[in-house]
C-alpha cells in the first residue's frame, strides 16, 4: 500500500532520466519477453475452443464460447486425477527421502570431515552428471529381479538417489561452513553426534534444506525417461508420460491436443507461483556456491 | 584410529571438539546414503559397461564378444550422426541461450531495473524462466502442437500474413526437423542463464562500474571489461551444466520425430533407448550409453580444468 502512495513522486523522478534509448531496450526486452510467453497463449486459447471454432477463425482469435469437452475428454481419458496422484506421491516420496539421506551424508562429510571427502564428493557428483541411459538396462533388470518392475517404488528408489547425489554435494559445502561454536555448545550440553544432527543441525539448516526439497520435487515430477521405461502399466503412469503416450492417437482431435498440453503444464505452474521465491534464490544459490 | 594419536594435546583442551570432528564413527551416518548408491548407480553403471562388451539381446545371458560392440559403433553412421546432432542441442541448449542470457540479464539489470523499477525486472525476469519450469516433454508438446502439420498455428500464422508459401510440415520434413527441436530448446532453456546472470550481476561491485564512468568508458566498454570478467564463474557454470543436459537430451526427440525423419533428429540418448527397447540389441545400446558417458566425463574435465587455468592466469595477472 504505501508503494502505490510513494510512486507518483518517484515515478516522476525517474521518467525525467530516462531517455529513448531506455524506451527502445525496455521495449525490445519485452517484445522478446512476449515471445516467450506466446506458446503459452497460443495453447491457452485453443483449449477452449471446440474443433469446429478453431477450423472456422485462426489460432489467435478467441474462443466463440467457452468449451470444455477437450479439456473434460482428455481428463476422463487418460483419468488424469489417478496420474496426479502417481506424481504428486512419487515427487513428494523423492523429495523427503532424498533429503533425508543427503543430510545424513553430508553431516559425516561436511562435519564430520571423514576421510577421503574429496573423492566421495566427486563420486557423489559424478552420479547426478551420468546419463540415465547406463543405468537404465541394470536396473530393469534388477527391479524385474526383485518385483519391483512396474511399481512406483522403482522410481521413486531411483530418483532418491539421483536427487540425494546432488544434494551431497551442495550440502556438503554449506555444512562445512556450519558455525564450529554452536556444535561445541551441544556437545558441552552432552548431546550426542545423533542428537546434535537432529535438534541442532537440521533446524538451523532448515532454510536451505526446504529449497532442496522443493528442487526434489519438480525435477523428480519434471523426468520423463526412467518413468516411461519403468512404469509401462497404464495405472502407474505420471503426468508427462501419460500426456506423452496419448500424442499419437488419432481419436484426439485438435483442441483436445491442445487441452492435453494445457493440462501438462497447469500443476507446475501452480507449483511455480506457490514457490516463486524460493526457487530463484536456489538456482542462484546453485550456481555461486 | 588417526585421531587417537592426533588428539592427546586438544583432549585436555577442549573434549567437545574432539567429539565433533574426525572419528571413526561418522562413517555410520554414509552407510544408508552409500548402500543406495551402490546399488543404483555404481553397480549398474559397471554393469552397463560389462554389457557394452557383449551380445544380449534380452532374453538368453549375454555372450561376451570382445571388442566388436566397440568396433561397430565406430564405423557406424548413425552413432556420428547422432553426436553430430548433438552439436545442434549445444548451439540450442548452450550457445544461444548462453549470448541471449547475458544481453537480455544486462539489460534487465541496467536499463529496465534502475530506469523503470526492481519490479518490471522480476516481473520480466520470471516471464524468461517460465518455460523452464514445465516438464520438457510438455514443452515439446506445445511447440509440437504448434507446428502441427494440417492445421498447426504456425503454418496458419504464416497464411494470415501472407507467407502461406512458406508453410511446411515442421516435424516431417528432414530439412526443417532439427530444427523445430532446437526451437524447443532454446524456448525451454533461456531463463536458467537470465536468472544466473542477473543474480551475477547483482554481486559486482557498483564502485567498479562508477569509477569506469568517471573514466569516460562507454555502456559497451564497461560490458566488455567489467561485466564479463566478474560473472565469468557463473558463466562456466551455465555453460558446463548446459552442455551436459545438452548432451542428455531425449524426452522432445522422443515426442516429437522419434529420431526421425530418417534420422534427421536422431541424438545419443535416443539411439540407445531404440537400441534397448526397439531393436533389442541390448548389448550394443549399453556400447551407445557407455561412449556418451565417457564424452559427457571428457567436456567436464575439460571445462573444470580451463576454469582453473583461466582463474590462475587472472591472479598471477593482478
Amino acid at each position: 500500500m504505501t508503494d502505490i502512495t510513494k510512486t507518483p513522486r518517484t515515478k516522476m523522478r525517474r521518467s525525467s532520466k530516462r531517455s529513448i534509448g531506455n524506451w527502445i531496450v525496455l521495449t525490445v526486452i519485452a517484445l522478446a519477453a512476449a515471445a516467450v510467453v506466446f506458446p503459452f497463449i497460443i495453447i491457452l486459447l485453443n483449449s477452449f475452443k471446440s474443433p469446429a471454432d478453431y477450423a472456422s477463425g485462426n489460432p489467435l482469435t478467441l474462443p466463440s464460447s467457452l468449451y470444455f469437452d477437450g479439456i473434460v475428454n482428455f481428463w476422463n481419458r487418460v483419468n488424469f486425477p489417478e496420474k496426479l496422484w502417481n506424481s504428486f506421491f512419487i515427487s513428494g516420496m523423492v523429495a523427503v527421502l532424498a533429503v533425508i539421506i543427503s543430510v545424513l551424508n553430508a553431516y559425516a562429510i561436511g562435519i564430520g570431515r571423514v576421510k577421503g571427502r574429496i573423492s566421495l564428493i566427486l563420486i557423489f557428483l559424478l552420479a547426478n552428471m551420468l546419463p540415465q541411459e547406463v543405468l537404465l538396462y541394470p536396473l530393469y533388470s534388477i527391479f524385474r529381479a526383485i518385483g519391483l518392475y512396474d511399481n512406483v517404488w522403482s522410481v521413486i528408489i531411483t530418483f532418491t538417489v539421483i536427487q540425494s547425489a546432488f544434494g551431497t554435494y551442495l550440502l556438503a559445502s554449506v555444512f562445512g561452513t556450519f558455525p564450529k561454536e554452536v556444535l561445541e555448545a551441544a556437545a558441552l550440553d552432552g548431546a550426542g553426534r545423533w542428537r546434535t544432527l537432529w535438534s541442532v543441525v537440521v533446524p538451523i539448516s532448515w532454510p536451505t534444506l526446504g529449497v532442496l526439497m522443493v528442487f526434489f520435487f519438480i525435477w523428480t515430477w519434471n523426468e520423463f525417461l526412467i518413468p516411461l521405461t519403468f512404469l509401462i502399466s497404464n495405472s502407474n503412469q505420471t503426468v508427462p508420460v501419460a500426456i506423452t503416450a496419448l500424442q499419437g492417437d488419432r481419436l484426439m482431435d485438435v483442441t483436445t491436443m491442445s487441452a492435453s498440453a494445457l493440462l501438462g503444464m497447469i500443476p507446475t505452474l501452480i507449483f511455480f507461483l506457490i514457490f516463486q521465491r524460493t526457487l530463484t534464490r536456489g538456482i542462484t544459490a546453485g550456481a555461486v556456491k | 584410529m588417526t585421531t587417537l594419536e592426533q588428539t592427546p594435546a586438544t583432549r585436555v583442551a577442549s573434549p567437545a571438539r574432539r567429539s565433533l570432528t574426525g572419528g571413526a564413527s561418522y562413517w555410520w551416518y554414509l552407510i544408508p546414503g552409500f548402500t543406495l548408491l551402490a546399488v543404483v548407480i555404481i553397480i549398474p553403471l559397471f554393469w552397463n559397461i560389462y554389457l557394452s562388451f557383449t551380445d544380449y539381446r534380452g532374453v538368453v545371458a549375454p555372450e561376451w564378444t570382445g571388442l566388436s560392440n566397440w568396433i561397430r559403433l565406430f564405423g557406424d553412421e548413425r552413432f556420428w550422426l547422432s553426436f553430430r546432432n548433438s552439436i545442434a542441442m549445444i548451439i540450442a541448449m548452450v550457445i544461444v541461450p548462453t549470448l541471449l542470457g547475458l544481453v537480455i540479464a544486462a539489460a534487465l539489470f541496467d536499463v529496465v531495473a534502475r530506469k523503470f523499477g526492481p519490479k518490471v525486472a522480476s516481473f520480466l525476469r520470471a516471464t524468461y524462466y517460465l518455460p523452464q519450469i514445465i516438464p520438457a516433454v510438455v514443452a515439446a508438446i506445445v511447440i509440437g502442437w504448434i507446428h502441427r502439420p494440417e492445421n498447426g498455428a504456425l503454418n496458419e500464422l504464416l497464411e494470415m500474413v501472407g507467407l502461406g508459401v512458406l508453410a511446411n510440415n515442421w516435424l516431417g520434413d528432414p530439412n526443417t526437423a532439427l530444427f523445430s527441436i532446437m526451437a524447443v530448446l532454446i524456448w525451454v532453456q533461456i531463463g536458467y542463464p537470465v536468472v544466473i546472470f542477473m543474480a551475477a550481476l547483482e554481486r559486482v561491485d557498483p564502485e567498479l562500474y562508477e569509477a569506469a564512468e568517471v573514466d569516460g568508458a562507454g555502456w559497451f566498454r564497461r560490458f566488455y571489461a567489467i561485466t564479463l570478467p566478474q560473472i565469468r564463474p557463473e558463466t562456466f557454470v551455465v555453460a558446463l551444466t548446459c552442455t551436459i543436459a545438452a548432451l542428455k537430451v531425449f524426452a522432445p526427440v522422443y515426442a516429437l520425430t522419434g529420431g526421425g525423419p530418417n534420422n534427421a533428429t536422431i541424438v545419443p540418448s535416443y539411439y540407445t533407448y531404440s537400441q534397448f527397447f526397439q531393436s533389442q540389441q541390448v548389448g550394443y545400446g549399453a556400447t551407445i550409453a557407455t561412449a556418451l558417458t565417457v564424452v559427457i566425463l571428457a567436456v567436464s574435465i575439460i571445462f573444470i580444468l580451463a576454469q582453473s587455468r583461466v582463474e590462475r592466469a587472472d591472479q598471477e595477472g593482478r
